[in-house]
């Protein structure tokens, strides 16, 4: 089957509903009646923080890249471009909620408070899960496309079922919406009324597939159909993407049920460092996106506000480099995992036939001893 | 101690269950209201509300999926799989989620699902109702697969089932439902153990769920020829109980191993693999299996000729007593 060549091409902007936005790309404040409320208590201060996690963020994917590059990481996912869309919906979050996650939610994760080095364990190849879900409030990040928006259903099933008000939020991108695993968490969770958010990053493109090609329609809008309301909003502003996000957890808390967020961004650098973007992405369009770029936009606002001077950007800067160097030492001084780790934790109980195999491993290994 | 089939055997475990752990919940189509289509889970909702008897919209990967979420915030679910052929739909949440978040997470995250899965023929009903993947499962690392073939196993194998703090397969054999036998709710053996139905000394027929009733009938039918066969009720298929099947083995000499899936790479091979290498000097015979052809499920009328049956239990016994049976002359 052949894909019509428009559905590679066409942006998805022809939609009609609204994308939120509360800072132009160039860091105007514009005003917006449903959603300004909801921003009433960041202060100049409390933006600049959130400013001060952008500019980290975009540190730690920079050092990571040149890690991988440096062969000290088999892989790593960038962000870059997604900066606002996962800072600013996960500082929405309280601490017992709970996040379900892909791979690239490297800044939901720092957010959450995830240790440097605990970051990249995983692409390392250390452990196959950097952190304790539960210290951190923050499932393992789902390699297979869209399963975790399932875990998160079930996870915010089980908070109605506890009669606590936690709220769980899935977060999945553009390529996700196409698989089976997203569109029955949408029906479950609208049956059950679990209080869930659907946080979609569409970044434009799966790998090399643009968004055209997973959703002929606007992708927001196809919430609705289950039953689930649903708001585009600027993913590449901080501020709208904390309303939209405080908003969606109110609903879910007051028992109001799950809610769709589409974030629109745009995924600036590759897939992962594995992947190369020249064989298929329009200059021009990188172009555009680059001029409608998260940190640069809030540092406009910060100025503008006198939030932010040279002073201040210094600290800055030297806060993300010691960070960056810690990152960069926690990676190298990750200790290399024991041989006979590899049969640990396959069950709660182990069995004597996988006892056996380790028995026999072991003795084997210990052939190479002297 | 009470006489009941094995279909109400499961319900009053599934009820015990609930009774015992206010953190299990039981998902799945048709459970609630109906029953279950097979009544298993018959006035469960009713008695135990709906919000911990759960019918769910018709996605099974969801049903396992969220019971993936549910699990995570410390509930211990069972999962009602309507039927064996309809399973996998959520094949993929439960060889990539369920079998691996534990060892994915290092042990942090566990995953104590119980999937309750009717399985196996002979019904005369349609394809997708009568398959039996067990094999698939017990191939998956991190996931225990079961079968009950009596009353009493399958009310102490679930509500062990679902104490596991591992995610268990289990294997319901829907021909078996109706089965009467005593059940004791207070007896209890481990899950995992293999059981020796009937002592024997010439050969020994391992055989789980729906053909353990079919190799004691072989068993009985070889006893009036002067045969002695020891049926061994395997019970768990993942991990298996070799400890027993190999004491029966370096008794007898002999072994025969039958199942209603397909033979390729079913648990008849791994069976024969590992028995083969343990009892190698003690085997007189190459371990022989009788299992359902190579081929899809086929149409009702023709279940009989895939279906592992008595008289072909009888054939295998033949071979690895060395007596003429239907191969003796015959060559590919």
């Amino acid at each position: 089957m052949t894909i019509a060549d428009e559905s590679r091409s066409t942006p998805l902007m022809d939609a009609a509903t609204e994308t939120v936005q509360l800072l132009d790309p160039q860091g105007v404040r514009t005003d917006h009646p449903l959603y300004d409320s909801l921003i009433d208590d960041l202060t100049p201060e409390r933006i600049l923080a959130l400013y001060e996690d952008m500019v980290v963020v975009r540190r730690i994917d920079v050092e990571a890249t040149a890690l991988q590059r440096q062969g000290e990481l088999g892989l790593w996912p960038p962000l870059l471009g997604q900066e606002a869309a996962q800072v600013g919906s996960a500082r929405a979050l309280r601490d017992d909620d709970f996040a379900f996650s892909s791979y690239r939610e490297n800044a939901v994760a720092y957010c959450r408070g995830v240790g440097l080095p605990d970051l990249v364990k995983v692409w390392r190849g250390t452990s196959q899960s950097g952190w304790n879900p539960y210290e951190v409030g923050m499932a393992t990040p789902s390699i297979i496309i869209g399963a975790q928006t399932l875990h998160a259903t079930g996870y915010a099933m089980g908070c109605v079922k506890d009669g606590v008000d936690s709220v769980a939020i899935a977060y999945f991108g553009d390529g996700a919406t196409s698989e089976g695993d997203v569109n029955e968490a949408m029906v479950f969770a609208a049956s059950f009324a679990a209080p869930v958010v659907f946080f979609c990053q569409n970044n434009h493109w799966a790998i090399s597939e643009p968004v055209g090609l997973q959703s002929r329609g606007s992708i927001a809008d196809r919430a609705p159909g289950f039953g689930i309301p649903s708001v585009r909003v600027d993913g590449n502003d901080v501020l709208a993407v904390m309303a939209v996000t405080r908003s969606a957890l109110d609903r879910a808390r007051s028992g109001g049920g799950p809610s769709y967020i589409e974030a629109v961004t745009y995924r600036m650098g590759p897939h992962t460092t594995s992947d190369d973007p020249s064989r298929y992405v329009d200059p021009l369009q990188h172009e555009e996106w680059a001029a409608k770029d998260p940190l640069s936009r809030l540092e406009a606002y910060l100025w503008s506000v006198g939030a932010l001077d040279d002073e201040r950007a210094a600290s800055i800067t030297a806060v993300s480099d010691d960070v960056a160097a810690r990152f960069r030492s926690g990676c190298l001084a990750l200790p290399e995992p024991d041989p006979l780790s590899v049969f640990d934790h396959a069950y709660v109980e182990s069995h004597s036939g996988l006892d056996r195999q380790r028995s026999q491993y072991a003795a084997y290994l210990s052939g190479f001893a002297s | 101690m009470t006489e009941t089939t094995l279909a109400k055997a499961l319900g009053s475990g599934l009820r015990r269950a609930l009774e015992d752990d206010d953190r299990v919940v039981l998902m799945g189509e048709d459970i609630g209201q109906l029953g279950g289509v097979f009544r298993v889970t018959d006035g469960l909702q009713r008695d135990f509300g709906a919000d911990r008897v759960i019918d769910t919209p018709l996605a099974e990967s969801a049903i396992i999926g969220t019971a993936v979420g549910l699990a995570y915030r410390g509930f211990r679910p069972v999962c009602e799989i309507q039927f064996d052929g309809f399973i996998y739909p959520g094949f993929d949440q439960i060889v990539a989620q369920v079998a691996k978040m534990h060892y994915r997470t290092a042990g942090a995250v566990r995953m104590p699902l119980t999937i309750r899965v009717p399985y196996g023929g002979g019904i005369g009903a349609v394809e997708h109702h009568s398959e039996s993947p067990e094999a698939y499962f017990a191939h998956t690392a991190g996931l225990r697969v079961v079968t009950c073939s009596t009353p009493q196993d399958a009310h102490t194998m679930l509500r062990q089932a679902i104490a596991c703090d591992d995610p268990v397969l289990f294997f319901e054999p829907k021909r078996r439902y109706w089965t009467k036998g005593e059940v004791d709710e207070d007896y209890a053996f481990p899950l995992g153990s293999a059981r020796v139905v009937t002592a024997g000394s010439d050969a020994t027929v391992v055989a789980y769920g729906p053909l353990v009733a079919t190799a004691l009938d072989a068993a009985a039918a070889a006893s009036d020829e002067g045969i002695s066969l020891e049926v061994i009720d395997l019970r768990s298929l993942s991990p298996i109980d070799f400890e027993t099947v190999e004491a029966s083995v370096r008794k007898t000499g002999r072994l025969v191993i039958t199942h209603e899936a397909q033979q390729s790479g079913g648990l008849g091979a791994e069976l024969a693999a590992t028995l083969t290498d343990r009892c190698f000097f003690d085997l007189e015979a190459p371990p022989q299996r009788v299992t359902g052809f190579d081929v899809p499920y086929p149409a009702a009328r023709l279940e009989d000729h895939f279906l592992p049956d008595l008289d072909r239990i009888l054939d295998a016994v033949d071979r690895v007593l060395g007596r003429a049976n239907s191969l003796s002359g015959w060559s590919a």
